[in-house]
């Protein structure tokens, strides 16, 4: 199992590559240009995590993100998600390079393979930016009434929130 | 113009909480540290960024997606009944999905927005059960290689930033089906 997965992301490199080839693409090419977007994106995203990683530095000197994590601990608690991601929770809806950023602290704080630097990651991978999204196409289809919409995408972010907590002590323990 | 206040509020709420726990110079310190380290984060996330970004390019151009839209394309069909046979529709809308399995972020948006648009042209101004499902579908993620969460660890020391991957796929697949779930349920509260 472990094998398995430790082989699977050069596998799935070695495999795109040999399945590139046979099929004859410029496989050279879209690799420099797939790195190309990568750096782009870095650079479209740099501005905003410049100014987002210092609000969220400033906010954990200033214990206001213990202060959160105390009160809504007995909830989350109950629920199984570590206290730590409270920030997590709390921006992941509304801005991807915030949330990126309150990831990033908390992996740096507490290891990206402790626990909760684990939940904070597989929450990252397994949510959205749902308010962000929910503008983009009610925004481009003119959209008034948005009917369930919001209601319906949170319920995916809770579930998610608490499916990562779930997921990650399944699959790592404690 | 709300990342404005989100941000506003993030730093007003630390001053008022650093002037009440007299915690001035941590903060003060913290700023500085955090700016710094928004840089060292774009740096340190790059390889990993880049080298996956580019594997997805060259399995794009490989007809990957295409392949995944055509194995889709029955499965979309039921949770898209009104337009099940709406080509054009169904054709973007599997191609949006494929595309967000790979982590194409730049080329899912364009596609589902366009989906989109198309199905407000039935009901203007108003979101469908179809419209809601779409954006149900891609406000949670379905990535299936998590690039950016990888690239992360990775610059946080990790030495298996993918090995969170089985654990990203089924909470993933959770809260799908919980979104799907749950549109269909108030599809039905909302009709009244």
């Amino acid at each position: 199992m472990e094998l398995c997965l430790a082989m699977l992301t050069p596998g799935i490199m070695a495999g795109v590559a040999v399945w590139g080839l046979a099929r004859g693409v410029d496989l050279w090419d879209a690799l420099l240009q797939g790195a190309k977007e990568g750096l782009q994106v870095l650079l479209r995203i740099a501005p905003a995590l410049v100014a987002l990683l210092t609000a969220v530095y400033m906010l954990r000197a200033s214990g206001a993100l213990e202060l959160a994590g105390q009160l809504l601990s007995p909830l989350l608690e109950r629920v199984g998600v570590p206290v730590e991601t409270v920030p997590l929770l709390l921006v992941r809806p509304v801005s991807g390079a915030a949330a990126l950023g309150v990831g990033a602290e908390l992996l740096s704080t507490f290891g990206p393979d402790s626990p909760v630097g684990r939940t904070a990651a597989v929450m990252l991978g397994s949510t959205e930016t749902t308010f962000y999204t929910v503008a983009v196409y009610f925004g481009a289809c003119q959209i008034t009434s948005s009917r369930y919409a919001i209601p319906a995408a949170l319920c995916a972010d809770a579930a998610g929130f608490l499916a990562a907590a779930w997921a990650t002590r399944l699959f790592f323990g404690g | 113009m709300a990342m404005a206040w989100v941000w506003t509020g993030m730093v007003v709420v630390s001053v008022v909480c650093a002037l009440l726990t007299g915690r001035g110079e941590e903060v003060a310190a913290a700023s500085m540290e955090g700016a710094a380290a928004g840089v060292e984060l774009c740096l340190s996330m790059a390889g990993v960024m880049c080298l996956w970004m580019g594997v997805m390019e060259a399995a794009r151009r490989s007809g990957v997606l295409e392949g995944l839209s055509r194995l889709l394309r029955p499965v979309l069909r039921r949770l898209y009944p009104d337009f099940a046979r709406d080509r054009q529709v169904m054709d973007l809308v599997s191609a949006n999905v494929s595309a967000n399995l790979l982590g194409l972020g730049n080329a899912a948006t364009p596609l589902g927005v366009e989906a989109a648009r198309r199905m407000s042209l039935r009901t203007p101004g108003r979101a469908s059960d179809s419209l809601c499902m779409l954006i149900v579908c891609n406000t949670a993620s379905i990535q299936l290689i998590p690039t950016t969460v990888a690239a992360l660890r990775a610059a946080a020391g990790s030495q298996t930033p993918f090995d969170i991957l089985p654990a990203v796929w089924l909470s993933s697949a959770i809260s799908v089906a919980v979104g799907i779930t749950a549109a269909r349920v108030m599809a039905r509260l909302w009709r009244a």
